[in-house]
């Protein structure tokens, strides 16, 4: 049995109720923690059904620390690490990883940077070798610069008309005015025009330190032979990262309602209030509830109220996002221009409903079946593990944690439930930015889509 | 979750990007195929990697199939298809599908429409019995049916009629395809939309939706013994009825080209498009599609491909290049070409240079080294198709719902790597005619 079939088989047994016989298997021994000579972690389940490997490591410390006034510098930078490191220039360095078959794709998020690894099992050595080189020795020559940084504008101009991308920028300046979690992970055309080839290097010197860095492996790989690659890949890092720190935040949104008006025939809306982070005691509760609330599946009330009775929208969603210092529970719908009105009124209703009664016993119990045994369903490929793998050690739940799981989400109860639904869930705190053309849009402040 | 559409232009991506596909000089996925007694083709991947299943159907219908002025009827059914049958009242199929852990979708394209459940495997027998009651027991009434359609009409504001290159291409393949029903929108006109009754849904339902009209995909941790007794099960009682053939009407030939612009304020930045009638695995001369997923890999499968090479790195005239062939329509298809010019570069020197670089490939051939690295990349590549559960299940499934054979999708390696150079020019060659070539070009209209 491979790696994975044993690891899911476990959660499979732990998360479908009475269905199987075998005993939960320890998950520890099948997601393995390997240490080099060196020192240097990483999470790894062997897997040797395919000849395939994929590693994710990832940095923590994101954009959220680039300078206000050169927004989008850790974009920017993740954006160039492919575009030419050590010897090879950025034609060379991209014909060796297509000649190895392999992708790397480096990114930059709120709170991290990093790299996924994808390769077949033969070419696992050189492969790691050119995201060693990435990571070390980048050259950010001048032509990759320019021909990056203009490829970075034109898609900030693409999204300065896109209504998704102008909500939601408008929502986080909103709720985050004066915090680093208002600034766009990819910049503006102004900030990405400030950044010099030194600040790139900078974060390349100050942010890839060994003491941020995690790391997931899934594979046809062996822990012994992980260790030396961990150290021939990794070894050369600094062991500590200087990268500055960021400030807890609390969200809180300067306005209610704000309208960017554009010519289209649907509006856009983005919404969302305070929410909780990964750590937080309730956690579990909040996950559940907002499953219900309005989580995937064609049954949440959100969906059920806004699509399903009243064909308002195709699609309706709310989701908790945790960040490192900070969280929000987020959602989106787009409605006709005549509808966004009702659809705003139904949303705060369903908002008000679930903070006031909670869910049902019924929901409840059907929430937790979905999440506990649809969960083994999304580690069917390498890379979904290993993103999980860097996941699961970010944010400290433990190496048992995939078999913890299931009995986390189980032991939420009713008064779980609605006590968390009280505590987290206000309706006067939701905050909403609508961009398109809509109809009688009683109290909203009008603002222009660039948020001037 | 969306119930979704396939258009055009998202099965290029859907279709291309798995299709690369296949080990070096094995049967890739070693899928295998029966046939029930009512004609619905089963075929059954076993992957034991993990302890899930998925159930894809797959019907011999799309949106190229509708009637004249029901343009999106095929897509609209699919949505209606979650509304219940005489077991199962609307509602309660999800519902089941959510309490049993499970994840569910569908999606329409021009030639099938699919439907799909990943669920642990000991739930198989469950999905099979809902997805065989919905093939033929659909209920409907306008109680469910006109809310969804104002759903439907929604999905296609936020897909299309909000986004300015959706628009666009919308229109493009109006150009390209002149007489042929991929002219018209997956989605649908919305003119047509606004008209569609719930007894347009019925009558396209009882037209072809039928057990001898639909492929069945179970991909994972089953045998092929435990499928066919279900499938025997649950699909065998189903009685099979006659389908029209899908004869849909040809092309003339084309004799100009066409250029649409469309400047709109709603745009950021400037792009440009060339597309042309293509042959496909089952269209045309068929006997080039292997051919042409090489010439697209050479010219434009990424930065290191001659068109990024030349356009945006040598004369830099562009900020990106790339080209697209979507091999798995059952009619004739698209090769297309895309750029983005660089920022106060004239149109006019971008084509200009696109130009020269199809002139000489034309003239000249591709570089013969080119095309060993493309063959052997995508080669390699095909191992990372078989790295999911569904993967293999879609590849194959898509290939059958339009009348190929298994083997040839678990040979494709072998059939890129045969592929000569000599075949890519000659492919080349038969595609790209810049005098019957559709143009698009989307420019950014200053905002008052």
């Amino acid at each position: 049995m491979s790696g994975i079939a044993r690891m899911i088989r476990t959660l499979a047994a732990a998360a479908l109720l009475a269905c199987l016989i075998a005993a939960p298997a320890s998950a520890a021994n099948k997601i393995e923690e390997v240490t080099s000579a060196a020192g240097i972690t990483a999470w790894l389940v062997e897997d040797h059904s395919l000849p395939v490997v994929t590693m994710d490591v990832s940095f923590r410390g994101g954009a959220a620390l680039d300078p206000a006034d050169k927004a989008g510098l850790a974009t920017l930078t993740a954006d160039l690490l492919d575009e030419g490191a050590g010897e090879l220039d950025s034609q060379a360095y991209q014909g060796r990883l297509e000649d190895l078959a392999t992708s790397i794709e480096f990114a930059a998020s709120e709170d991290a940077m990093g790299a996924s690894l994808r390769t077949i099992t033969a070419n696992l050595a050189p492969a790691l070798d050119l995201l060693r080189l990435g990571l070390t020795e980048p050259r950010f020559d001048d032509v990759a610069v320019a021909r990056v940084r203009s490829q970075l504008l034109a898609e900030l101009a693409r999204n300065a008309r896109e209504p998704r991308y102008i909500a939601s920028r408008l929502w986080w300046r909103n709720v985050y005015d004066g915090h680093p979690y208002a600034q766009p992970v990819r910049g503006t055309p102004e900030t990405i025009g400030r950044i010099t080839t030194p600040d790139l290097r900078s974060v390349v010197h100050d942010r890839f330190g060994r003491d941020v860095m995690i790391i997931g492996v899934v594979g046809d790989v062996t822990a012994d032979a992980l260790k030396s690659m961990l150290d021939t890949t990794f070894g050369s890092l600094p062991p500590h990262a200087a990268a500055g720190k960021v400030a807890d935040v609390t969200a809180a949104a300067k306005k209610p309602l704000l309208l960017a008006k554009l010519p289209i025939p649907q509006s856009v809306v983005t919404f969302g209030q305070p929410g909780i982070k990964r750590d937080d005691h309730d956690w579990y509760a909040a996950y559940v509830v907002n499953h219900i609330l309005g989580g995937g599946g064609f049954s949440s009330r959100l969906t059920t109220e806004v699509r399903e009775k009243r064909g308002l929208a195709y699609s309706v969603y709310s989701e908790l996002e945790p960040m490192q210092h900070s969280g929000v529970i987020l959602g989106g719908v787009a409605t006709q221009n005549d509808r966004v009105a009702q659809s705003i009124d139904i949303i705060r209703a369903e908002w008000r409903r679930m903070r006031d009664s909670g869910p049902t016993q019924k929901e409840l119990d059907d929430a937790k079946t979905y999440l506990t045994g649809s969960f083994p369903l999304s580690l069917d490929s390498t890379g979904h593990i290993a993103g999980i793998l860097v996941a699961i050690q970010r944010d400290a739940l433990g190496i048992d944690y995939l078999e913890r799981r299931k009995t986390l989400i189980e032991s939420v109860t009713l008064d779980d439930a609605k006590r968390v639904a009280r505590r987290l869930l206000d309706p006067d705190k939701l905050s909403f930015v609508v961009v398109g053309s809509p109809d009688k849009l009683g109290g909203a402040q009008e603002v222009a889509p660039n948020g001037s | 979750m969306t119930r979704a559409i396939v258009s055009g232009f998202l099965a290029v991506l859907v279709l291309a990007a798995p299709l690369a596909a296949g080990a070096q000089d094995e049967r890739q996925f070693d899928a295998k195929t029966f046939t029930l007694a009512n004609g619905l083709e089963v075929v059954v991947i076993e992957n034991h990697r993990a302890p899930i299943v998925t159930q894809m159907v797959w019907y011999k219908v799309g949106a190229a199939d509708e009637p004249r002025g029901k343009t999106g009827i095929a897509h609209f059914l699919e949505h209606l298809m979650f509304k219940g049958t005489k077991e199962t009242p609307p509602g309660v199929f999800s519902r089941i599908i959510a309490q049993n852990g499970g994840r569910e979708n569908a999606f329409t394209t021009a030639d099938y429409t699919a439907f799909f459940q990943n669920v642990a495997a000991d739930r198989l027998e469950l999905v099979m019995k809902l997805e065989s009651e919905r093939m033929t027991g659909l209920v409907l009434n306008d109680a469910v049916v006109l809310p969804e359609r104002d759903v439907i009409i929604e999905e296609r504001h936020t897909r299309i009629d909000n986004n300015p290159a959706a628009l666009l291409n919308e229109q493009l393949n109006t150009a390209l395809y002149l007489h042929h029903p991929y002219r018209n929108p997956v989605i649908g006109w919305e003119q047509e939309m606004r008209g569609l009754t719930t007894d347009d849904a019925l009558t396209f339902y009882h037209t072809w939706y039928a057990p001898n009209n639909a492929v069945l995909v179970v991909a994972g941790d089953v045998t092929v013994d435990e499928v066919r007794a279900l499938a025997e099960k649950y699909y065998g009682p189903l009685q099979a009825h006659p389908v029209p053939a899908r004869h849909r009407v040809g092309e003339p030939p084309k004799v100009a080209a066409a250029r649409l612009v469309m400047k709109s304020s709603r745009v950021g930045e400037p792009s440009w498009s060339r597309n042309y009638l293509a042959p496909s695995y089952t269209a045309g001369e068929k006997q080039y599609a292997y051919a042409l997923q090489v010439l697209a890999e050479v010219l434009g499968g990424g930065s290191t491909a001659r068109l990024y090479r030349t356009l945006v790195l040598d004369k830099g005239v562009a900020l990106d290049a790339g080209a697209f062939y979507n091999p798995g329509a059952l009619d004739l298809t698209t090769f297309g070409f895309y750029a983005t010019p660089k920022k106060d570069v004239p149109l006019s020197d971008l084509e200009a240079a696109f130009e020269a670089v199809i002139k000489s490939v034309l003239a000249d051939g591709v570089n013969a080294e080119d095309v060993e690295r493309a063959k052997k990349r995508m080669r390699a590549q095909a191992v990372y198709a078989r790295d999911s559960l569904d993967g293999p299940a879609r590849i194959v499934g898509a290939a059958l719902a339009n009348g190929r054979n298994l083997d040839d999708v678990e040979t494709w390696p072998q059939h890129i790597g045969a592929v000569t150079v000599d075949e890519v020019n000659a492919a080349a060659r038969l595609v790209i005619h810049e005098d019957t070539a559709v143009t698009g070009v989307l420019l950014p209209e200053p905002t008052s």
